[in-house]
């Protein structure tokens, strides 16, 4: 089926590629952090700064996005820790007040300004990757200039230098923080500057997804990538490793598993995602009952001679 | 020989009081410690010593006091400070190398950009080998008993070539051979003129093992060299009256009770 792959198969798969493999880079430090929720609030929380970035400048621009979901995003994390804190609730109560609040709010904006916002609930909330080869860019006016491809692809593709550059740089702290966040504080590492950065990260990426695939199916690929690597890596190295290679195997199933069922695209790479996730963790429980079996016979055979 | 020549004591703690969800936990506790010894903060479960460990590294937020590292604010002697935290604390499923472990003790030494140098990894090896550990470089933590991840934690504290070093439970849940593998790396700093200072709950090594002891029970009740301090009147002020009734029992008895005492609390 791979061989009569067109351009915009070709402008699908690159966009989900990146998406799934930013998002498993973030997922990692969320996942080893115990923070997969605020991944969750996040995602869907961007919507409303989505929304109010475009209703202030009426513009649909990648900086302009990006800066209202940062903004927002941080604004969801340290809302939810201050609630936690000074309200004495939950912290996972607090995430889940915060984020569904910033998200239906978004959702009123929507529904209040359709006729003026190129955005519909429904593409928000499940994405529509097959749409995006059709919004392309063009340099130098859009009847003479030249068509650079799909929007949504050069925007991940930014997002996915940053969150790559991001961490080469601020690996060993990262690694630190998440390992152990006091003595992380013993070493003089700034953990709450790192821990908005780590939410910076999730924010821009989860924009930069949502076109592809949606406030929920970003969750997906945040957490359960990240979640099979935690599963088999020995070093945070390997598990960054392991969860691109898990995101990308996702990918290409999910879109094979979309073609042949003629379904959403998105649906089916998180769907494999999820698959990918539980034969991982059958065949760990298979390993481990053979080495099971295998050290008791050698004790029964140890025994008999 | 002490590496550096200083007026000011390593540790000094003024009236220092915490809080625990409104609840006092520390009430105005003050102290000094020497340079060069090792001193044991001991008192009942509860007594919040493990609470003022992490007041004095900022961990926890004071309500009131002053902590000083070698006369000055903690900030300017981060480095020179390393912190052990209690082995429970840790998640030892996470995916990391003994190795890697150790080379955190070096990262407060580099800038955001660089990464550990030769040296940086001779420091690292240096330590694993001083606590037996080189042979385990390359093991998940996971993989490791729990002595052994203790020592782990103790040749990260090394690498950072800190003056004073700050640790919570060193002691609790490690085999014989780690525990002499401790006290050795005492010494070994101690002949540095390096201070040692660790929350200790076991009564029966106290004063084998250091030369200072700190008795806390929410407030101070005695600080000082282990032969002066270490009585039976602070014991009594310290573990309050659980101990009181046992003042006529043989002394073996006395300890064995005293370490039921701790426990059930």
């Amino acid at each position: 089926m791979f061989s009569d792959l067109g351009m915009n198969d070709i402008w699908i798969l690159a966009t989900a590629s990146l998406v799934a493999a930013s998002a498993a880079l973030v997922g990692v430090f969320l996942i080893l952090r115990k923070q997969a929720l605020i991944g969750d609030a996040i995602s869907h929380s961007v919507l409303l700064g989505i929304v109010l970035a475009f209703l202030l400048t009426d513009s649909r621009s990648l900086p302009v996005m990006l800066t209202g979901a940062v903004l927002i995003g941080l604004l969801t994390a340290w809302l939810s820790d201050t609630l936690h804190r000074v309200g004495k609730l939950q912290s996972d109560a607090s995430i889940g007040i915060v984020f569904t609040l910033f998200f239906a709010v978004g959702v009123i904006l929507v529904s209040l300004y359709a006729g003026q916002i190129d955005l519909d609930q429904e593409c928000v909330l499940y994405g529509e990757i097959a749409f995006v080869p059709f919004d392309t860019i063009y340099i130098g006016g859009l009847e003479d200039g030249t068509d650079i491809g799909p929007r949504a692809f050069w925007g991940i593709s930014i997002v996915f230098l940053i969150v790559l550059i991001s961490i080469s740089l601020g690996f060993k702290r990262l690694e630190t923080i998440a390992f152990h966040p006091n003595l992380a504080v013993s070493l003089g590492i700034n953990v709450v500057f790192w821990h908005y950065f780590l939410m910076t990260l999730v924010s821009i990426t989860t924009v930069a997804s949502f076109d592809a695939v949606g406030a929920i199916l970003v969750v997906a690929l945040l957490v359960i990538p990240a979640s099979s690597a935690y599963l088999l890596a020995k070093s945070l190295k390997t598990m960054l490793w392991i969860a691109v290679a898990y995101s990308q195997a996702a990918v290409l199933i999910g879109y094979s598993l979309a073609f042949i069922l003629d379904s959403s695209i998105s649906a089916s790479i998180a769907v494999s995602a999820g698959l990918l996730l539980f034969i991982t963790i059958i065949s760990l429980q298979i390993k481990r009952f053979y080495q099971r079996t295998q050290s008791i016979e050698a004790a029964h055979k140890a025994v008999n001679e | 020989m002490a590496n550096n020549v200083n007026s000011h004591p390593p540790l000094t703690v003024e009236h220092l009081s915490m809080r625990y969800h409104h609840k006092p936990v520390l009430t105005d506790v003050s102290f000094q410690i020497p340079e060069g010894k090792s001193i044991a903060i001991v008192g009942p479960n509860g007594a919040g010593k493990s609470t003022l460990l992490k007041g004095i590294m900022g961990l926890e937020k004071t309500i009131e006091g002053q902590v000083k590292f070698f006369g000055e604010s903690l900030d300017k002697k981060r480095l020179s400070t390393a912190y052990v935290p209690q082995r429970e604390e840790i998640d030892w499923d996470f995916p990391i190398n003994v190795m890697d472990v150790v080379l955190m003790g070096r990262h407060g030494h580099l800038k955001l950009w660089q990464r550990p140098s030769e040296i940086d990894r001779q420091i690292a090896e240096q330590a694993l080998k001083d606590l037996k550990m080189w042979n385990f470089r390359d093991r998940q933590i996971s993989q490791l008993s729990g002595g052994q991840q203790q020592r782990v934690f103790l040749a990260r504290a090394l690498a950072q070539q800190a003056n004073l070093y700050l640790m919570d439970e060193p002691f609790a849940g490690v085999d014989v051979a780690t525990e002499k593998a401790i006290i050795e790396l005492f010494n070994k700093l101690k002949d540095q003129g390096k201070t040692i200072v660790c929350v200790h709950h076991d009564l029966n090594t106290v004063g084998e093992y250091f030369d200072w002891i700190v008795f806390i029970n929410a407030r101070l009740v005695a600080a000082g060299p282990a032969e002066e301090v270490l009585t039976k009147e602070n014991l009594n002020k310290t573990y309050g009256g659980r101990l009181s009734l046992l003042n006529d029992l043989t002394e073996e008895m006395y300890r064995t009770q005293l370490n039921k005492a701790h426990d059930t609390e």
